[in-house]
């Protein structure tokens, strides 16, 4: 076994070495270095078959046809594109967008901007199993309403949004419907050709791909039209402009030719591997699940250890990398936003870690953390003061704390 | 973030940990702190007729800087009088810890536990 164990594949995803190889032979002077956009010569033109190939490939993934498929430098610049885009272009028929509290910051940093710019933004609350409620979905459109985005799968939690659902509701309402689905191929099956969506953000790092590339799939029929944020030479049809990164197109396309072959399999054994763990866990006292068990990708676990704070425990777990929802994590001292979202108390967000298992996790990794976490949970809640008073039958909320 | 050593030494090697009979009256307790901000921490300290801390013990809930500077704390009232202990500066737990401006507050909470369990303590002495 080698330490640290990594177990925060949906912060990013080591490349897999199918992948380094294929980028590395677009990089130097024997490989496939050309600009893809050069018409003149034969290194253009190879250049732009292997981007062609990698843009079949993601789109094969996904259900989508390859001219629907917009390069970007990942799923942050996607949601941009994404949400400023319609929002830009569609803004005479109504300035209100409609989203989640649990979306990443991509999302919601983008939609504050758009705030600034004179849009309307309704922040949705989630159910405690961090699901939207379809009717509270439904509710919040207006018909000012222009854009909605709801995240696929959340990258705290893991869990799965409706989207087939909600897409319905955003077609019925003449909505443009984007969704960030930076966490989810590969890990759930997508296919755009029936799915209602008209926007879908993604990223090559959380699939095994590099850093620095993603894509937006923009639907054709019917048309969605978007207001381009970034100008220049014209690229991928005027929508995003920048010299194509070969080596990283090719790379997230084999990344995602890869999923569409092994996903099934890949995802039956991380799930016995997750529930290995959570089956090794939850025996223990005062231990919670943070989101829907049933509705959530296999490879995430995010569990809290009452009593015991979050960034002490990752301290403890030397031989780990895992990530937590506690305060101390972030310069903010705001425990996760995510987890206050469900309606969690603040305290079982501060003793929070998000497990996320992937492709190179192993059985021997996961016993190996097992006996660690158990071990060093017992360990801190004898150096906790509130293990000591939930023992003697203290219930912690009739205390007054003397916060600081 | 990494860490310094100090604070991974008391981290791994915590002092005092424990409890003292808070409702003795040699005992002072100082709970601060809240769950929910993320960090609570007790200190006690029993103290002699002479007014020197013979003994202090804490738990702490908190993240790593928090039981290291709740740690240290302890190593350092141990022989003090409530006078000297009640000097004692969050500053000097942060520098000593070379804690990162993040973790400041973790030293500020220290240092107001020290001074409710001199409080606690006082409160219970009989005026004369
Ligand atoms: C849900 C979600 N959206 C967006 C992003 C941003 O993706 P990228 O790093 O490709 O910009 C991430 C990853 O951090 C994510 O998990």
């Amino acid at each position: 076994m080698k330490f640290p164990i990594y177990l925060d594949y949906s912060a990013t995803t080591p490349v897999d070495p199918r992948v380094a190889e294929k980028m590395c032979d677009c990089l130097t002077l024997e490989g496939t270095f050309g600009n893809p956009a050069s018409r003149s010569h034969a290194f253009g033109w190879s250049a732009e078959k292997l981007v062609d190939e990698a843009r079949a490939n993601v789109a094969a993934l996904i259900g989508a046809d390859p001219k629907e498929i917009v390069w970007t430098s990942g799923a942050t610049e996607s949601d941009n594109l994404a949400i400023k885009g319609a929002a830009h272009f569609y803004q005479k028929q109504g300035k209100h967008i409609v989203t989640l509290k649990t979306e990443h910051k991509a999302v919601l940093d983008t939609c504050r901007q758009l705030e600034r710019e004179g849009f309307e933004v309704t922040y949705l609350d989630v159910l405690p199993n961090g699901l939207v409620d379809r009717d509270v979905f439904e509710a919040a459109i207006r018909p000012d309403t222009v854009v909605a985005s709801v995240m696929h799968v959340n990258n705290e939690i893991g869990v799965i949004q409706d989207i087939a659902a909600l897409g319905r509701i955003c077609r019925e309402r003449k909505v443009i419907f984007h969704v960030d689905a930076a966490q989810s191929p590969g890990k759930v099956p997508i296919n755009l050709a029936e799915l209602p969506v008209d926007l879908m953000s993604f990223s090559a790092h959380k699939i095994y791909g590099p850093k620095g590339i993603g894509a937006l799939y923009v639907q054709r029929k019917p048309r969605v039209r978007l207001e381009a944020q970034m100008h220049g030479g014209g690229h991928e049809r005027g929508l995003r402009s920048g010299t194509l990164p070969t080596h990283q197109i090719v790379g997230m396309g084999e990344a995602f030719r890869i999923a569409s072959e092994e996903m099934a399999a890949e995802n039956e054994r991380i799930l016995m591997l997750r529930n290995r763990l959570y089956d090794g866990l939850r025996d223990m006292e005062e231990v919670y699940v943070n989101g829907d068990l049933e509705h959530r990708i296999a490879g995430n676990l995010n569990i809290s250890f009452n009593f015991v704070e979050g960034e002490s425990l990752m301290m403890a777990l030397k031989d780990m990398a895992v990530s937590s929802g506690s305060a101390c994590t972030s310069a903010s001292l705001e425990p996760s936003y995510v987890l206050r979202a469900l309606g969690r108390p603040d305290e079982l967000a501060h003793s929070s870690l998000r497990f996320t298992l992937g492709r190179f996790t192993t059985e021997e990794e996961i016993d190996h953390v097992l006996s660690q976490v158990r071990g060093q949970v017992e360990r801190l809640r004898e150096l906790s003061p509130l293990w000591d008073m939930y023992k003697e039958g203290i219930d912690l909320n009739s205390v007054e704390w003397v916060a600081h | 973030m990494a860490y310094s050593d100090k604070v991974i030494d008391h981290y791994e090697n915590p002092r005092n940990v424990g409890v003292l009979d808070k409702t003795a009256t040699d005992v002072g307790t100082g709970m601060v702190g809240a769950p929910a901000c993320g960090d609570v921490m007790r200190l006690q300290i029993q103290v002699g007729d002479d007014g020197v801390i013979k003994d202090a013990k804490f738990k702490t809930y908190g993240c790593g800087s928090a039981i290291a500077s709740s740690s240290l704390l302890t190593e350092w009232v141990k022989g003090k009088t409530l006078d000297e202990a009640r000097q004692i500066k969050n500053s000097a737990i942060a520098e000593e810890l070379a804690l990162p401006p993040v973790k400041v507050h973790c030293s500020v909470l220290a240092e107001d536990a020290i001074k409710a369990a001199i409080s606690d303590y006082q409160a219970k002495q009989p005026v004369d």
